[in-house]
């Protein structure tokens, strides 16, 4: 689809400069054709030079790697990798586990500082884009300082800020905070009580899906009652109490199959339950909070496009300042919010490789770090790299695209 | 901060010439056979250091580079230009060093590097002679009351990525049987900077670079080096894989310090002792013989770079020894007749 759209751009761009040229001069269908036919030969003859392009650049690297006495291949992948990951989400262990091991416990770490950042900056973002609307004076100047201070200083700088300045500060080991339930918090980390599931289990899991599933379908038929006779059906607190507390119920039932492993103070470290790593904390604050400001520009942008006349008539209308925010200004302002808002989650998960300056393992540090380092094969591992960072952006963009799709006003 | 960048650039600009670059590496692969032109027509070697190191390498608050690595270089240039100082040290990162070595940006990379067979038959890298024996080792607070590195079980380790010491760490705790906390930094730098504020319990490398990083430390004195020793570290200038006569030059530099020591030759009676009726002392300065222009040197190559740096022993005891506030002993780098493993090879 887009490959035709494309073709038919730059067709129609080719018959206005025609136009042009030929001073006003109609085009004749038969010219149009040829030309529809030079612009398919012209493509294919691009295609062809780009991947014969490409192909001498990959048996020129070879060539040159040989000559040089360098290793090339992903004959390493097999490997074991001998090193050590701070924080590894699939199972690893520095004996057993392999570089390709390494890679997916790196692209993982990614993946999870970049998605929990995107959650994170959009709700940030959204409050701050909205709270700059705001008629409090105080309110729309505080956010209009924090988008001002935030914006305007380095990304990296800030991280190196939350690093060293504020988590660093925080207590040693032997000072540890201890939280209410058993967790602890020093200059470590954040420590938290581990839930641990029985096999039982399994059936509050079922019971919440059966649960999730009837609301569903509670809310479809709620809604089409509404378009049938304007009557309303309150389903808020059936799904509620369907969500939380039959689950709950079964849980009881089940023998309440959950205990926890709570942390405990060892001789050098905090062992046990769940560890949440200072150098995850201080990247994801700093990416929340550096891509929030650039959000929140995002979603004022969106929030002024809004015609007054829209919100003038929802006042008319007697609907409350709130449900006017929510059923008629954000829903216009999404279709101008989601492209410039899919570019900051793209900056996002880019901006994640920083990692790499204090030390948290994502897919950069450990896989164009340690592998790299040890292996030597520059070449394999950094086009690698960029592929996957190509891959995860081009499926952020398509999701936000389908997404954008969805929010686009029926033109009327 | 800067050097994440100057990595990144480093590490595209030698991919895009491997992909794109066939004249540029050609050019390169066809004059391998002459680093020592190269240097001789620029009028400069150019020494990959290490730039944070003490008493390895890095320059003081004046600006003048110092330190073993540094010297050894300072041979190098003064056995070609018969001047120490034409030199320009690069720092290097432990992840830049190859690289940067791989690509021609240095003639000869002096910088704590360890000797292992994967470097060796895969990076394109010759390593020309070991000129330190080292062996990784641990420090921690004294306040862990912890006296051996056995005791370590369960603690967080801060450690340099790029290293040979960041696969040793993690065998070393397998063997044994014990758990670990890693946290790898890229640079010695952030990871002394994390153990300095706590973040580790314990803070691991090279032993030689441990008593240097101390140096750095808050409070130097609360902290002490653990008796093991981990593994095996030969540490070796090397060089790019295929010029045979510049590997030479760089091997006999090292050669001709352990020469000069053996035969006791100092920088102070270098002059006195071409007078010498020892063959040996002869053979080495020059006096008989011819073996400098073998390698495309003047003859009294020897001479120069004892008078520049003096030989192994002084070199070592002023960088890093009982010179320097390191305060390293001989141990493994003593010479081989006083139960060391320094061993000169015959000038003959």
């Amino acid at each position: 689809m887009g490959r035709t759209r494309l073709t038919s751009t730059v067709a129609s761009m080719a018959e206005v400069a025609r136009l042009h040229a030929g001073s006003g001069a109609k085009v004749r269908p038969g010219a149009r054709r040829a030309w529809r036919l030079g612009s398919v030969v012209l493509q294919v003859a691009l295609v062809v030079v780009v991947v014969g392009l490409l192909y001498a650049a990959g048996v020129n690297a070879a060539r040159n790697l040989a000559a040089a006495h360098i290793a090339s291949g992903f004959r390493f992948w097999d490997n074991v990798a001998g090193f050590d990951i701070s924080q590894t989400l699939i199972p690893y262990s520095s004996s057993t586990s392999t570089f390709g091991d390494a890679f997916w416990v790196g692209l993982l770490n990614t993946l999870l500082v970049a998605s929990l950042g995107i959650v994170f900056a959009t709700v940030l973002g959204f409050a701050i884009g909205i709270a700059r609307l705001s008629r409090n004076w105080l309110v729309s100047h505080l956010a209009g300082g924090y988008v001002e201070l935030i914006r305007n200083v380095p990304l990296l700088l800030q991280l190196l800020f939350w690093y060293n300045a504020v988590l660093k500060a925080l207590p040693q080991l032997r000072g540890s905070m201890t939280l209410p339930g058993g967790g602890f918090f020093n200059n470590r980390g954040l420590f938290l009580p581990k839930p641990q599931f029985a096999v039982n289990f399994r059936y509050v899991l079922v019971a919440l899906l059966v649960c999730i599933a009837a609301s569903i379908l509670l809310n479809v038929w709620a809604r089409r009652r509404l378009d049938r006779t304007g009557q309303r059906f309150q389903i808020r607190w059936i799904v509620a109490g369907l969500v939380l507390v039959v689950p709950y119920l079964v849980f009881l039932g089940v023998g309440s199959p959950l205990s926890f492993n709570f942390p405990v103070m060892g001789r050098f470290n905090v062992q046990g339950g769940v560890e949440i790593l200072p150098e995850l904390a201080a990247l994801l604050l700093a990416l929340t909070v550096y891509t929030a400001a650039f959000i929140a520009e995002v979603v004022r942008a969106g929030l002024i496009s809004v015609q007054q006349g829209q919100i003038e008539a929802a006042q008319a209308l007697g609907l409350f300042p709130g449900t006017t925010l929510r059923r008629i200004i954000i829903p216009q302002a999404m279709r101008v919010i989601v492209p410039p808002l899919t570019s900051q989650y793209l900056n996002l998960i880019k901006n994640s490789s920083l990692a790499v300056a204090i030390g948290y393992p994502d897919l950069v540090q450990v896989f164009t770090g340690s592998v790299l380092f040890i292996t030597g094969q520059a070449v394999e591992i950094v086009a690698l790299t960029m592929a996957v960072y190509l891959v995860i952006s081009l499926f952020t963009s398509l999701l936000m695209n389908w997404y954008g799709h969805k929010v686009r006003l029926a033109e009327r | 901060m800067s050097h994440v960048m100057k990595r990144g650039a480093a590490a595209l600009a030698f991919v895009l010439i491997l992909i794109f670059g066939s004249q540029i590496l050609g050019a390169q692969a066809a004059s391998a056979q002459a680093t020592l032109k190269a240097v001789q027509d620029r009028g400069q070697l150019i020494c990959g250091a290490n730039g944070t190191l003490a008493g390895f390498g890095r320059p003081d608050p004046q600006g003048n580079w110092t330190g073993f690595d540094v010297d050894f270089c300072r041979g190098i240039a003064a056995a070609i230009f018969n001047d120490p100082t034409k030199v320009k040290f690069v720092p290097l990162t432990a992840s830049d060093r190859i690289t940067a070595l791989q690509t021609g940006e240095i003639d000869v990379l002096s910088r704590n590097t360890t000797w292992t067979m994967s470097r060796d038959t895969t990076l394109g890298i010759d390593f020309a002679a070991v000129n330190f024996y080292d062996g990784q080792g641990f420090m921690v607070r004294k306040s862990l009351k912890v006296n051996s590195a056995l005791e370590l079980n369960d603690a967080s380790v801060c450690v340099q990525q790029g290293t040979t010491t960041e696969l040793n760490l993690a065998d070393y705790f397998r063997a044994n049987n014990m758990s670990l906390k890693t946290v790898t930094f890229q640079t010695a730098d952030e990871a002394v900077k994390a153990y300095d504020t706590s973040r580790c319990d314990s803070y691991t490398t090279d032993s030689s670079g441990l008593y240097g990083e101390r140096l750095r430390l808050t409070n130097p004195s609360d902290h002490i080096v653990l008796p093991e020793i981990i593994s095996k570290e030969p540490l070796s200038p090397a060089v790019r894989q295929g010029d045979d006569n510049w590997e030479d030059i760089v091997r006999w530099t090292h050669y001709a310090m352990v020469n000069a020591e053996e035969l006791g030759v100092t920088q102070k009676n270098v002059d006195d002792m071409k007078k010498s009726d020892n063959p040996d002392i002869r053979r080495l300065l020059g006096v008989e013989g011819k073996f400098g222009s073998g390698m495309g040197l003047s003859d009294d190559w020897a001479v120069r770079i004892i008078k520049a740096v003096g030989n192994y022993g002084e070199s070592f005891e002023r960088n890093v020894g009982q010179g320097s506030p390191l305060k390293i002993a001989r141990g493994l780098n003593a010479l081989w007749t006083k139960g060391g493993l320094q061993y000169g090879i015959p000038v003959r």
